[in-house]
C-alpha cells in the first residue's frame, strides 16, 4: 500500500518533481561519465603516452570527486528540502487521517528509494551519450568507439549518490519528527512581508561595492602581477565575494525605484505586477543570488579558460615540432652521483658521454643510418661565468621582482655557436642567421622571460662569452627560435654567438635533430615503437640519453591539454548545474506559492498571454541577473587567468569562448526553459 | 430590449448521471441599468454557483446568459478574457489584492491591461480615491490596510474601468459590522452617483438591505423577489429578514 501510495505521489507531483529528477540524473551522468573516464577510453585508440594522460586525470578526477560529491549532496539535500515544504500540508492530511509519523518517513523512505533507483539508471544512460561527445574530445578515433559499461565507476556513483540519498532520507526523517501537525496544515498560509530598504543606506552600500568590486577588476586585470602571493589571491577572492553581496544587496534596493522611473514603462500591461515580483524575490534571495553568481563566475572562468588552454596547445604544437625526432644528451663524471638514482657514475657511462650520439644510438641498436635522415648534431655550450642573472643585466632585477616564479638567476645560459645553428635552421626551415665577432642573437619565446629578454637587449645589455664580449645584435629577442621540439611557447631563452666564442668552454649537452626514413604514418609508428623499447636493451645502463619524438609531444600535449579541460569541465559543469537548479527550484517554489497572485490577474481579465509573458520575462530576468554580473566578472577574471597559464593562451580565444557559451546555453537555458515550462503548467492547472 | 442583463432558464449540474447535483436549476431573471441587486441564499442554495456563471469563470450547463443582447455563454477563448476584462468588475469576499503591490498600483493594474496610458490612469485613480475616500492609503500596502480599506481599494478597482456590470461575492464576509457598513456606503455611492449596475451575492441581511431589489435563490432555484421600493432602509431589512427566516437558517448570521 505504502508503496502504491508513494508511486501516486510522485506521479501526481512530477511537475514539482521534473527539476529536482533533471538535476539528478545530470549529476549522476556527470559523476559517472567523468569517473568511468578511464575504463570509457581502453577501447579507443591512444597512444601509449596519451594512456599515461589518462591515468593522471583519472587520479584527478578521482581526487575532485569528494569536492563534487559534497556540492551535490548539498544540492539534493536543498532540492528535497524544497519538495518536502511543498508536501507539508500532504502530510498533514496524512497525520489528521491518522497517520503516524513513522508511516509517513516509511512512505518518504520509499519514495527516495524510487527516485534515487530511476535517476541512476537513467544517469548511467545518459551518460553513454555524453561518452560520444569526450571521445570527441581525445581526438580518438570514433569507428573504434564501443560502449563500455564501467563496473568500478558504476559502483563509484553508486556509493556515492547511495550517501547522499541516506543523508536526504535521515533528514526526510528528522523534519517529519519534528513537524507539529498544526504548521503542516498551515504551510500554505504565510504573509507577505514588504521590506523596504533604507535609500540612503542602499546608495552607501553601493558605492562601497562598486569601490570593492572596482578594485578588484583593477588589481586582477591592469595589475595581475600584485595578485601573486597565496594572500593577496585570497584578499582578491574575499574583497570580490564581498563586494559582489553588498552589490546585490544595495542594487536590489534600487531596483524598484529604478523600474519605476519610467511611469510609461512601469504603468504598462502587467509590467508593475512583474517587477513587483521580482524586486520582492531578489530582495529576499541576496545571498544565494550571490553564492549562484560567484559559482557561475567560477564555472564559466574554468570553461573559459580551460577550452582555451585546450586550442591554444593544439596551435602551438604544430608549429614547434618540425622534426621527427631531437635526442639530447647531458655530461656524465663517473663518480658523481646520478641525480635521481643517487648512485654514482660509471667509467662506461662517461666514455659513453664522450662519444657521439651517433654512435651511443648505434650502441643500444639504433642505427642511425638505417632509420634516419637530415641528421644535424650540435652542441650547447655553458660559461660558468654567464648566468641568467648575468644574461639579463640590469633587467634581472626588474624580472626577481615580477615574475620571481620564472627567475633562474643562477642558472647557466645556453650558448649555440652561429654556424651549428645555421645548420639546425636549415633543417627546421628557420632563415640563416648572419653574426659578426662581436655580437650575440638572444631567442626566446617564453612568455613571461621574453619581456625581460628584450628588456636587456633594449639596454644594450653586454655579455661575455668565453672572455669576449659581445653586445646584442638585435633589440628585441627572436621569438620564432628554439633548438629543441616542445608543445608550445616553452623556450626561456638562448644565446646564438660566434663560433670563436665557445673555444675551451664547457659542453652543457650534445644534440642532435633528424627525421625518420620512413615516410609514412605507419612507418614513422614503427620507428617511434622501436625507440621506445630501446630501454629494453640492456646496453641502455650505460647511455644517458633522452629521446623525444615529434609523436610523443603531439599525444602529450593533446594529454595536457585534454586533462585540464576535462577537470575543468567537469567541475564547471557541476557548478553551473548546482546554480541553475538552485535558480529554477527557488523560481518554481515561488510560482507554486503565489498562484493566489495569477488567479487575482485572471479574474481582473489578463489575458493567459499577458500572464505567461510576465511570467516569462520575470523568470528569464530571475536567471539572468546573476549571470549578467557573473559575466561581467569573468570578463575580468579571464585577464587574469591568461595571464597566469599565459604561456599556454596567446592564440586566438574566440573559439573557447564560442564552446562556451554553446555548453551554457545548453545547461543553463535547459534549465530555464524547463522552469519555465513548469511554472506555465504549475499555473494552468491552478486555473482549471 | 431595455435591461442589462438577462439569464434565461440558466442551469449548472455537478456530477454525473448517478449522482447528480443541480446547483442552479431552471433560473431565469433580469437586471435593468442602474440597478443594485442583492442575491440572497443559505450555504448550497447555488448563489456563488450562479455568479460565477454570469462572472464567466464558470460555465452553465444550459441556458442563456445575455449582457445587452449578446450571449457571454458562447464566447470562447481570448474573447471571453476581453469580455471580462471590458465588460465587468469583480468584487470578492477576500479582496484578491496583490500583496507586493500598493493600493494604487493595485487599482491601476486593471487599467493596465486595459491599455490605459499614464496620464489617464492618474487621472481615473485619483478621481475614484477621491469619491471612495481611499486617498490616503493608496500608497500603502494591502498587509498595512485594515480589511474595509482593503474591500473598498477591491471596489475601486472594480469600478475604475467603468464595467457595465460589478459582481460582488460577498464582499462584507471578511468585515466587521462598522467596514460593512462603509463599504456598502461606498456601494450605493458607487451605484447612485456613478450609475454601476451592481449584483452582490450575500447571505448577510443587512448587507442585502442596502439593495434596491433581492433575490431569494433555495436550492438552485429562485424562491422570492421584491424591490425596496419607498421602503426605509430598515423596513426593507425587516421585510428581509422575514423571508430569511420563512427559509430556515441564517438567521444567526443577521447583524
Amino acid at each position: 500500500m505504502l508503496f502504491r501510495l508513494s508511486l501516486k505521489n510522485m506521479k501526481k507531483s512530477f511537475r514539482d518533481y521534473a527539476v529536482y529528477f533533471f538535476t539528478l540524473i545530470l549529476g549522476v551522468a556527470i559523476f559517472y561519465i567523468f569517473n568511468s573516464l578511464g575504463e570509457q577510453t581502453v577501447m579507443m585508440e591512444v597512444s601509449k603516452s596519451g594512456r599515461d594522460m589518462i591515468d593522471v586525470m583519472a587520479d584527478i578526477i578521482d581526487a575532485f570527486s569528494v569536492f563534487v560529491s559534497v556540492i551535490l549532496g548539498f544540492l539534493i539535500v536543498y532540492a528535497s528540502s524544497f519538495l518536502m515544504k511543498r508536501r507539508k500540508k500532504e502530510f498533514g492530511t496524512y497525520m489528521l487521517l491518522g497517520m503516524g509519523k513513522g508511516r509517513i518517513s516509511r512512505l518518504l523512505l520509499c519514495e527516495t528509494v524510487v527516485i534515487g533507483l530511476i535517476s541512476l539508471a537513467a544517469g548511467v544512460l545518459l551518460s553513454q551519450l555524453m561518452s560520444v561527445l569526450v571521445a570527441n574530445m581525445f581526438a580518438a578515433d570514433m569507428n573504434k568507439f564501443v560502449f563500455v559499461i564501467s563496473a568500478k565507476a558504476i559502483e563509484k556513483t553508486i556509493f556515492y549518490f547511495g550517501i547522499m540519498y541516506l543523508s536526504v532520507m535521515v533528514l526526510n526523517t528528522f523534519s517529519v519528527g519534528r513537524c507539529q501537525l498544526i504548521d503542516l496544515l498551515r504551510a500554505g498560509q504565510k504573509n507577505e512581508k514588504i521590506k523596504m530598504k533604507n535609500s540612503y543606506l542602499c546608495g552607501v552600500v553601493f558605492i562601497i561595492s562598486a569601490v570593492m568590486l572596482g578594485y578588484s577588476y583593477y588589481r586582477v586585470s591592469v595589475r595581475p602581477e600584485t595578485v601573486a602571493s597565496t594572500n593577496s589571491i585570497l584578499f582578491i577572492m574575499i574583497l570580490g565575494a564581498v563586494g559582489t553581496f553588498l552589490f546585490v544587496w544595495s542594487a536590489s534596493g534600487f531596483f524598484l525605484r529604478f523600474s519605476m522611473s519610467s511611469k510609461k514603462h512601469y504603468f504598462k500591461g502587467l509590467n508593475s505586477f512583474t517587477i513587483r515580483e521580482l524586486n520582492s524575490k531578489v530582495n529576499t534571495n541576496v545571498v544565494s543570488l550571490t553564492v549562484i553568481c560567484l559559482m557561475l563566475f567560477v564555472a564559466i572562468l574554468i570553461f573559459c579558460s580551460g577550452a582555451s588552454i585546450n586550442e591554444g596547445s593544439r596551435q602551438n604544437v604544430l608549429g614547434h615540432t618540425p622534426v621527427d625526432l631531437n635526442v639530447e644528451k647531458t655530461p656524465v663524471t663517473a663518480g658523481e652521483p646520478d641525480p635521481y638514482t643517487r648512485e654514482p657514475y660509471t667509467q662506461a657511462q662517461e666514455n659513453n658521454w664522450k662519444a657521439s650520439i651517433e654512435d651511443s644510438l648505434e650502441e643500444i641498436g639504433f642505427p642511425a643510418d638505417k632509420y634516419l635522415k637530415d641528421m644535424v648534431c650540435y652542441n650547447i655550450y655553458s660559461d660558468e661565468n654567464l648566468h641568467m642573472r648575468e644574461g639579463l643585466g640590469s633587467a634581472a632585477e626588474v624580472m626577481e621582482r615580477e615574475r620571481p616564479n620564472f627567475f633562474f638567476g643562477d642558472s647557466e645560459e645556453k650558448l649555440v655557436t652561429v654556424s651549428d645553428f645555421n645548420r639546425l635552421a636549415a633543417l627546421y626551415g628557420f632563415g640563416q642567421m648572419e653574426l659578426s665577432d662581436d655580437e650575440y642573437v638572444a631567442a626566446a619565446n617564453f612568455e613571461d622571460v621574453v619581456k625581460y629578454r628584450d628588456m636587456a637587449l633594449e639596454n644594450g645589455t653586454e655579455i661575455t662569452v668565453g672572455g669576449r664580449v659581445l653586445k646584442p645584435k638585435y633589440t628585441k629577442c627572436r621569438t620564432d627560435l628554439f633548438l629543441n621540439m616542445s608543445n608550445g611557447n616553452m623556450n626561456s631563452g638562448f644565446f646564438i654567438v660566434p663560433d670563436k666564442a665557445v673555444e675551451g668552454l664547457k659542453i652543457k649537452s650534445k644534440q642532435m635533430a633528424a627525421n625518420y626514413k620512413a615516410e609514412n604514418k605507419e612507418g614513422k609508428k614503427e620507428v617511434d615503437q622501436i625507440l621506445a623499447d630501446l630501454d629494453k636493451n640492456p646496453a641502455s645502463e650505460n647511455v644517458a640519453m633522452s629521446v623525444t619524438t615529434r609523436n610523443q609531444i603531439i599525444d602529450s600535449s593533446v594529454g595536457t591539454g585534454a586533462v585540464v579541460v576535462f577537470v575543468g569541465l567537469y567541475l564547471g559543469m557541476v557548478f553551473l548545474l548546482s546554480s541553475a537548479a538552485v535558480l529554477a527550484l527557488k523560481q518554481l517554489a515561488d510560482i507554486s506559492d503565489n498562484q493566489e497572485r495569477y488567479r487575482i490577474l485572471r479574474n481582473i481579465g489578463a489575458d493567459e498571454k499577458m500572464i505567461n509573458r510576465a511570467l516569462f520575462t520575470q523568470t528569464a530576468t530571475f536567471f539572468l541577473l546573476p549571470m549578467a554580473l557573473a559575466c561581467i566578472h569573468c570578463i575580468f577574471g579571464v585577464q587574469y587567468a591568461g595571464y597566469n597559464v599565459s604561456f599556454y593562451i596567446n592564440q586566438n580565444i574566440v573559439p573557447s569562448i564560442i564552446i562556451t557559451m554553446g555548453l551554457l546555453l545548453v545547461v543553463y537555458g535547459g534549465y530555464f526553459i524547463i522552469t519555465y515550462l513548469s511554472c506555465k503548467n504549475i499555473l494552468s492547472q491552478s486555473s482549471s | 430590449m431595455s435591461e442589462l442583463l438577462k439569464l434565461d432558464k440558466i442551469t449548472k449540474y455537478y456530477g454525473n448521471k448517478s449522482s447528480l447535483t443541480k446547483a442552479v436549476d431552471n433560473i431565469t431573471f433580469e437586471v435593468q441599468p442602474g440597478e443594485f441587486v442583492a442575491i440572497m441564499g443559505a450555504s448550497g442554495s447555488g448563489k456563488t454557483t450562479m455568479l460565477n456563471c454570469i462572472a464567466t469563470i464558470d460555465r452553465v450547463t444550459g441556458g442563456h446568459i445575455y449582457l445587452e443582447g449578446q450571449d457571454i455563454t458562447s464566447l470562447k477563448g481570448n474573447a471571453l478574457n476581453a469580455f471580462r476584462r471590458e465588460e465587468l468588475g469583480f468584487v470578492f469576499q477576500d479582496f484578491n489584492l496583490l500583496d507586493t503591490m500598493t493600493g494604487y498600483e493595485n487599482i491601476a493594474l486593471a487599467l493596465q491591461i486595459q491599455n490605459v496610458k499614464v496620464p489617464e490612469i492618474e487621472k481615473r485613480v485619483s478621481a475614484i480615491a477621491e469619491s471612495l475616500n481611499i486617498k490616503d492609503i493608496l500608497n500603502k500596502y494591502p498587509g498595512q490596510m485594515s480589511g474595509g480599506q482593503k474591500q473598498r481599494v477591491a471596489s475601486a478597482r472594480a469600478i475604475i474601468t467603468e464595467p457595465k456590470l460589478i459582481l460582488a461575492d460577498e464582499p462584507t464576509g471578511a468585515l466587521d459590522s462598522k467596514s460593512a457598513r462603509m463599504l456598502l456606503e461606498s456601494f450605493r455611492k458607487m451605484n447612485e452617483t456613478m450609475g454601476a449596475t451592481i449584483l452582490m451575492v450575500t447571505h448577510d441581511a443587512f448587507t442585502a438591505s442596502y439593495a434596491s431589489r433581492v433575490l431569494f435563490l433555495k436550492d438552485g432555484k429562485l424562491f422570492h423577489e421584491f424591490y425596496k421600493g419607498e421602503d426605509t432602509r430598515k423596513q426593507f431589512f425587516d421585510k428581509i429578514i422575514e423571508v430569511v427566516s420563512l427559509l430556515g437558517g441564517d438567521v444567526n448570521d443577521v447583524i
